[in-house]
């Protein structure tokens, strides 16, 4: 394996908002993807201010790259306002951190993640009977 | 202390300095072609090698005409399968192994199987990564030619009761094949007293060079036979045809002579270090859990999980150690290490193991650094996990209690 991009070994040595939000906080959304029994489990959390991602918070079992791009996509989704979160996409990450295409399906998970975390705080808004973090329920690419 | 601290040495060991010594005039001036009969040059390349058949020979209690030389042990192995199942169809097509042998005997045994040759049984080892001796026995049928178990695991450690497999398969008539790559020079190997029919052996495992490895091959009480698997010259007495390469085979004979004189204290240094380490982490850590045999494993094998840590990002935060894991993030298939798997470590736990392997050269210095190293980075990323601390128990406890167990001294 190469060296890793200054990028991805910044973000591993610093990660930016790690750490956790209350899931069950009404303003707070939570997204999981992955599988521990594939070495791989993201948890992203967003908190949403007047339109904007005001608070992002994670924590990551998983290898370097992931933990660097979902420390990576927390710094970006701050202060966006809600479009600009669901834009934001896997690609960019992987640009940002120079990303080898073995190491692709990390920054796929955690577009997946950012997108569970939005439709866990939509859903939250649509009503309270249909609260409870967003579970990774269905089957997620491995992160290799 | 060089950085970074090498701690792989089951991948590869440095060279001996002794070694590189006995070799380099084999480069230059002693450049002959040992199959040369004709002249001074290549009588001198012979007796070199002659020496080193001796001196490979002595490590392992055979006899020099029993050795084989190869480029390593991956031939070895592929010659001693292959060249047995085809020179034994009369005997049989069986042939019984383990499912944590090293890739060059499994897929070996593989393509027997694609290609008709062979039919295989894969025995599961125990969890602590020893085989049960009375599955082997219950394995080999009457059409078994061989039994393939390896001396020392490359990625837990675990030696295999080689004298025990050896009495079980000579009672039972069936060839009883080891690769101890990990093992030569490590830990005592006696043809003879371990009734080993053939062994698959490499001097870079032992602080030779790469490039030279060699088959056992018994000649008597059985004279084990078998069918070439490269032709051209008929060198090596016809089973490994190919001009020698004598400078790392001089220096394979050089290792062997060295771990003969130095095994015991190596062995005693190097465990204690490797204890050391053990000790080291799991004073300072909690869920920890130590793969394979406590007790029954290569002095400077340590292979541990750390609950909650992916084993590639704890690489990524420990590079100041060069290691190696079971964690499959960055391999073809998706399944982390298929030893640790076959022992029945959960695949979570498979994806947090990491490998250490002391060695010849490694200090206390940089053992004590290792401990460091590594508690720190699994501190700081246990700390981002969210598997950390493990659900349903806040307190983890103490490593001991979670651990298979401890190192022997």
């Amino acid at each position: 394996m190469s060296a890793w991009s200054p990028a991805v070994l910044e973000h591993f040595e610093r990660p930016r908002n790690a750490g956790a939000l209350d899931p069950a906080d009404p303003d707070v959304g939570t997204g999981e993807v992955g599988e521990r029994a594939h070495g791989d489990l993201i948890r992203l959390q967003v908190r949403v201010r007047d339109g904007r991602i005001a608070e992002a918070r994670f924590k990551a079992f998983g290898c370097g790259v992931a933990i660097a791009a979902t420390s990576l996509a927390t710094e970006r989704l701050l202060g966006l306002d809600l479009a600009a979160a669901r834009a934001l996409r896997d690609v960019e990450l992987a640009a940002a951190l120079a990303l080898p295409p073995v190491k692709i399906h990390c920054s796929v998970l955690v577009e997946a993640a950012i997108r569970r975390a939005l439709e866990d705080w939509e859903r939250k808004q649509a009503g309270p009977a249909a609260g409870g973090p967003v579970n990774a329920d269905e089957e997620e690419a491995p992160c290799r | 202390m060089r950085r970074p601290v090498y701690l792989d040495h089951h991948a590869t060991t440095p060279m001996d300095p002794r070694v590189l010594e006995a070799m380099l005039p084999y480069f230059t001036e002693k450049f002959g072609n040992a199959a040369s009969r004709s002249h001074a040059y290549g009588w001198a390349a012979e007796r070199a090698v002659e020496r080193a058949r001796e001196q490979v020979a002595a490590l392992l209690g055979a006899a020099p005409q029993e050795l084989v030389f190869t480029s390593g042990a991956t031939e070895a192995d592929n010659l001693a399968l292959k060249g047995a199942l085809e020179l034994y169809t009369q005997r049989g097509d069986h042939v019984v192994t383990v499912a944590t042998e090293h890739k060059a005997v499994l897929d070996t045994c593989a393509w027997l199987e694609r290609s008709g040759r062979a039919r295989v049984t894969y025995l599961r080892p125990r969890p602590d990564g020893l085989l049960d001796l009375d599955a082997v026995a219950a394995a080999i049928e009457p059409r078994t030619v061989l039994v393939a178990v390896m001396a020392a695991n490359n990625e837990v450690g675990v030696l295999q009761p080689l004298a025990e497999l050896g009495a079980l398969c000579h009672e039972r008539g069936v060839l009883f094949f080891t690769d101890a790559a990990q093992a030569l020079g490590k830990v005592p190997l006696d043809v003879e007293a371990q009734r080993i029919d053939l062994l698959a052996c490499t001097a870079h495992k032992l602080y030779g060079p790469k490039g030279a490895g060699a088959l056992f091959v018994r000649r008597r009480d059985p004279r084990v036979r078998l069918a070439p698997q490269q032709h051209g010259g008929g060198h090596e007495r016809g089973m490994r045809s190919g001009t020698l390469d004598v400078p790392a085979i001089v220096g394979f004979g050089a290792a062997c002579a060295l771990a003969q004189e130095e095994m015991a204290a190596e062995a005693a240094r190097v465990g204690a270090l490797r204890d050391r380490l053990w000790e080291g982490l799991r004073s300072r850590l909690d869920g920890l859990v130590l793969n394979g045999h406590p007790e029954r494993r290569l002095p400077g094998n340590l292979n541990v999980s750390f609950v909650g840590v992916e084993g590639e990002a704890l690489m990524m935060g420990m590079r100041d150690l060069a290691v190696s894991s079971g964690s499959a993030c960055t391999s073809a298939t998706l399944e982390p290490s298929y030893v640790l798997r076959a022992l029945g470590v959960h695949e979570e736990l498979a994806h947090t193991s990491i490998r250490f392997g002391l060695g010849r050269f490694t200090t206390t210095e940089e053992v004590d650094f290792a401990v460091e190293t590594t508690v720190r980075a699994v501190e700081r990323l246990r700390a981002l996990s969210p598997l950390w601390p493990p659900a349903g128990a806040p307190s983890p406890g103490p490593a001991g209690a979670v651990a298979a167990g401890e190192p022997g001294p």
